[in-house]
């Protein structure tokens, strides 16, 4: 009985320890596929699918739904400082750019719905947003910080990555061009 | 007499915590709830977002929002993760669950340890006090000791 006592707390104890290792092995394998990590190592990884509330209440946008086209995937919110200086640039880019295969989405993370409406509204933003108050997409991107902006090819594909505010019209040309180069 | 006794001591008890349903305190729900960005408690958090949240608490204490209200809010906007404390139902049942498990077990393997323990000696002991000394040895232990008597 004791043997038999003893034996099973030897499994208990090494199934318990392989569950912590299997845990530790699939959290370091989830920050390895970031978006941002393989891009740090010169990939060109699928920039993960999402689905999300569009801001201007018409329903959800599909980044799928795009393919075909150039995204400039901009991540941003509204109590973010360097967001607003940002945004009348990608504004002036998205008028620029729109009607050249290149599209602009805003990504609203954590954040007040009502206070991410507002912000659009103060400054005149009118390429399509979405709203991610609870951060969904922040992990599987890899997102470090806000403002960030990845640039995604026709295939889906990420080419460019600018973690920061977008500093000038040449910045955000040189990405754009970049997710426009053939692969 | 006993019974209206408990049902008062109840009452007294039951009121501060019906109290801070309908009108919470600023400072214990921003114990309550979590900073989004920093994933540390409002209460010592500065960042942008924690501030923000801080100002719509008090907006809706002072539109008259009760606590549970305040905080479906904000699960509403950021998720459950805005909360300090997982809910007790569905999945996040599981973090209450299980320290609670874990300490059971524990209780459990330190009991059968220390039953073991003092079975092991228990068993031992009537061995070594019924042990006979030999006669021989017995009556020389005596000599040896009566040379040393006064």
């Amino acid at each position: 009985m004791t043997g038999r006592l003893r034996l099973a707390g030897q499994v208990a104890a090494v199934a318990i320890v392989a569950a912590l290792l299997g845990l530790l092995a699939w959290k370091l394998t989830q920050d390895e596929s970031a978006v941002t990590s393989q891009l740090d190592k010169g990939g060109s990884p699928t920039a993960p699918a999402f689905t999300l509330e569009r801001l201007d209440g018409k329903g959800d946008l599909g980044l799928e739904s795009l393919r075909g086209k150039a995204v400039v995937l901009n991540f941003w919110a509204s109590w973010c400082g360097p967001c607003k200086d940002e945004t009348p640039l990608l504004q002036q880019g998205w008028k620029r750019w729109r009607g050249k295969d290149v599209v602009f989405v805003g990504v609203d993370v954590k954040d007040f719905r009502g206070d991410a409406k507002d912000f659009l509204a103060r400054y005149g933003v009118t390429y399509s947003n979405v709203y991610d108050g609870k951060g969904s997409t922040v992990g599987r991107y890899g997102v470090t910080g806000f403002p960030e902006t990845y640039f995604v090819d026709a295939d889906g594909k990420v080419r460019y990555r600018i973690a920061g505010p977008v500093e000038d019209a040449a910045d955000l040309d040189a990405g754009i061009e970049r997710a426009l180069a053939p692969a | 007499m006993r019974a209206a006794a408990l049902a008062v001591i109840a009452l007294v008890l039951a009121a501060p915590a019906g109290a801070s349903e309908q009108r919470p305190s600023a400072a214990e729900l921003e114990s309550e709830l979590v900073c989004p960005v920093c994933e540390t408690t409002l209460d010592t958090s500065n960042a942008p977002v924690a501030l923000r949240m801080k100002a719509f608490i008090r907006e809706r204490i002072a539109a008259g929002d009760t606590k549970s209200e305040i905080k479906a809010s904000l699960v509403d906007q950021f998720g459950p993760a805005v909360l300090a404390e997982p809910p007790k139902k569905g999945f996040e049942l599981v973090a209450w669950l299980l320290p609670l498990a874990g300490l059971a077990l524990g209780v459990v393997v330190v009991g059968l340890l220390a039953w073991r323990w003092s079975h092991a000696r228990g068993g031992d002991e009537p061995a070594d006090v019924a042990e006979p000394l030999d006669p021989a040895l017995e009556r020389r232990l005596d000599d040896e000791l009566a040379r040393y008597e006064p």
